[in-house]
């Protein structure tokens, strides 16, 4: 499935077969079937509530299968032993907490937890992980600035490198660009998208905006009331029909004259509930 | 060997890393320092308190009737009273701050410790059932308080936990829990005679007098039990302070370790509430002096004990000489002393807008 050159890290494809998640008996994601190609990067789409977040806690192992599977590589994730977990899989939370005047380099010195021991605690190899995080998403000049005093847009880049620090296979980031204007959003989907290219990470995200995810995003995962409406590249994904179906959005795709990806130009929303 | 210490990433850290050994430290230059300076102090003011009260020996004399000379009479003041007093007094201070530290971190929130959320209450009502209703001393005591305290943390537990353990839903469970058990310690104590009512009192307040050679075991025990474990356990401490979902996903486990860290503070509070009562502010300010003066945020279990130590008996050395011949409990001490150190940081706290 790769097509990247040599890839650092071996790439690691996610499958999820008829899972379904949700908390005590209510069903919030509902018996998804898709698969997530490896080294790419994989974008979650669909309105809100619809589940995508959800489905992203779950490739996380951070909520168990109601019903159904979570394959990483073919391996089921109920299996993995928690340090073979911790290192192959990061998550960047939607709103992750940092401590009180945390500098940057304490905090993405935790990231290297799942290769440290309590006999060794901290060796050259974290320190190297952790220069080489901070300079791959250009926050190593900000290493012993307190977090607090960053704008969102560096925030979100020393939450990438802590993610990257502990060098997982596969990233899962929620929302990354959801706080950020423009300018940081595109700032930080090309880090991830460098990422990607020169690291060979799978790369699986969570994003509201369609536009967005066409263009940053290989492969599209769209989901409308937990349930998976259709998945591919977005060249196939992303049609008016999906868009209705999906977002509830009369709308007129066009190719992107710049980076040649769909480019969806709304027109106005259907009523979808009070069709029915 | 110049490798086997060299300046680590920032000016403050240390890393020990020996040559062909796989073990390796991280260590703050700024903890340690605080770590020996307070643990010294703390051991100077106890070994000061041999000396000093209503029957005065010298220093050097203290150290021999430690060693096995002495009179009858200076061998059971020292011995038989001092000692154990400021043993006992040690302990107690570095389990409570140890316990205070460790539930600031689960819970990620400063304003929390043993005697806050009602491991202390829990612990006291438990020991207090043991002297006013069963009757009994020393290890039924011990058995009393674990119980207690095991059991209020329990309640906090099963009454917090919702889709995971979360900090601020633990903090207001635990006031809750307190309160409950404080009425519940107020109904035990009207219902007893007034007198075996009025040695209760005296214990709530937490004090060190009459201390024996069961009271330094006890607290020996706990903390021989509790700090290997915390040796082991204690690097999960910096994670929880990022939040459930990354901890979790950076030790690929779930809240098992939560728990786990959760009962090594409820056994040190219970165990330090067995042996001098529930000595109040110190698991609250001990960590929290130390979190200031340390140059980055760092878990600090080790100079948190000994500021702990250092508050406990300096408190208690206080308490006995200002107020000679009488003595004044340990407990009302570290409350003076503690109270404007808490009114200081709930003002910080405000005033930076978050809880650090």
């Amino acid at each position: 499935m790769t097509s990247q050159p040599a890839p650092a890290t071996a790439s690691v494809s996610v499958t999820t077969e008829q899972l379904s998640l949700g908390y005590g008996s209510s069903v919030i994601v509902d018996q998804v079937t898709t698969s997530l190609p490896a080294g790419r990067i994989t974008a979650i789409v669909g309105p809100n509530g619809c589940g995508k977040s959800t489905l992203l806690r779950g490739l996380a192992r951070l909520l168990p299968p109601q019903h159904g599977r979570v394959h990483l590589d073919g391996t089921e994730l109920t299996t993995m032993p928690p340090r073979t977990l911790a290192r192959t899989l990061g998550l960047l939370p939607q709103q992750p907490i940092a401590p009180d005047g945390i500098t940057v380099a304490d905090l993405v010195g935790r990231g290297r937890h799942p290769h440290q021991r309590w006999f060794r605690q901290w060796s050259a190899d974290d320190e190297q992980a952790v220069a080489a995080a901070m300079a791959a998403t250009g926050v190593d000049q900000l290493a012993e600035s307190p977090i607090d005093e960053l704008s969102g847009g560096q925030r979100q880049r020393v939450w990438i490198a802590l993610a990257l620090a502990q060098d997982p296979d596969v990233m899962l980031l929620d929302e990354p660009t959801t706080f950020l204007d423009l300018a940081h959003q595109i700032d930080v989907l090309d880090l991830l998208a460098s990422l990607n290219r020169r690291l060979g990470r799978t790369i699986v995200l969570v994003l509201h905006d369609l536009n967005m995810a066409s263009r940053y995003a290989h492969h599209l995962v769209a989901m409308r009331e937990g349930r998976l409406v259709t998945s591919g590249p977005p060249s196939e994904v992303v049609t008016p029909e999906v868009v209705r179906d999906v977002f509830g959005v009369e709308a007129t795709v066009i190719t992107d004259p710049v980076a040649g990806t769909p480019l969806v130009l709304p027109h106005r929303s259907v009523d979808t509930e009070a069709d029915r | 060997m110049s490798s086997l210490v060299r300046r680590g990433p920032t000016p403050d850290m240390l890393l020990l890393d020996p040559r062909g050994v796989p073990v390796s430290f991280r260590l703050s230059r700024s903890a340690v320092l605080l770590t020996v300076v307070a643990a010294m102090a703390a051991v100077a003011v106890a070994t000061a308190s041999l000396t000093l009260g209503v029957y005065p020996i010298s220093v050097s004399d203290a150290i021999g009737i430690v060693g096995g000379g002495g009179s009858l009479i200076e061998r059971d003041v020292v011995l038989g009273d001092r000692l154990p007093r400021a043993l006992t007094g040690l302990g107690v201070g570095a389990a409570f701050a140890l316990s205070g530290a460790i539930l600031q971190r689960i819970a990620a929130n400063p304003l929390v410790s043993p005697d806050v959320i009602g491991i202390n209450s829990g612990a006291a009502m438990g020991a207090l059932t043991v002297l006013l209703v069963v009757g009994g001393g020393g290890l039924q005591l011990v058995t009393g308080a674990l119980a207690g305290a095991l059991l209020a943390a329990v309640m906090i537990v099963l009454i917090a936990y919702r889709r995971g353990l979360h900090g601020f839903r633990l903090v207001l469970v635990g006031i809750g829990v307190a309160a409950m058990l404080s009425s519940a310690i107020s109904y035990l104590l009207t219902r007893s005679d007034i007198h075996r009512a009025m040695s209760a009192a005296a214990w709530l307040t937490g004090s060190l007098a009459n201390r024996s050679s069961l009271h330094v075991t006890i607290i020996a025990l706990a903390l021989a039990v509790t700090v290997p474990a915390l040796v082991v356990g204690s690097r999960h401490l910096r994670l929880l302070e990022l939040g459930d979902d990354l901890t979790r996903t950076l030790t690929g486990a779930g809240q098992g370790r939560k728990v786990a860290l959760l009962l090594l503070a409820v056994v040190l509070a219970a165990m330090a509430t067995a042996a001098a009562g529930p000595i109040g502010f110190v698991a609250l300010v001990a960590p929290q002096i130390t979190r200031r003066l340390l140059a980055e945020r760092q878990v600090g279990l080790a100079p948190s004990a000994a500021v702990g130590a250092l508050l406990v008996v300096g408190a208690d050395l206080a308490g006995r000489l200002i107020f000679a011949p009488s003595e004044m409990p340990v407990g009302v001490l570290t409350a003076i002393l503690g109270a404007p150190a808490l009114l200081y940081l709930l003002a910080r706290a405000h005033r930076i807008g978050a809880a650090g």
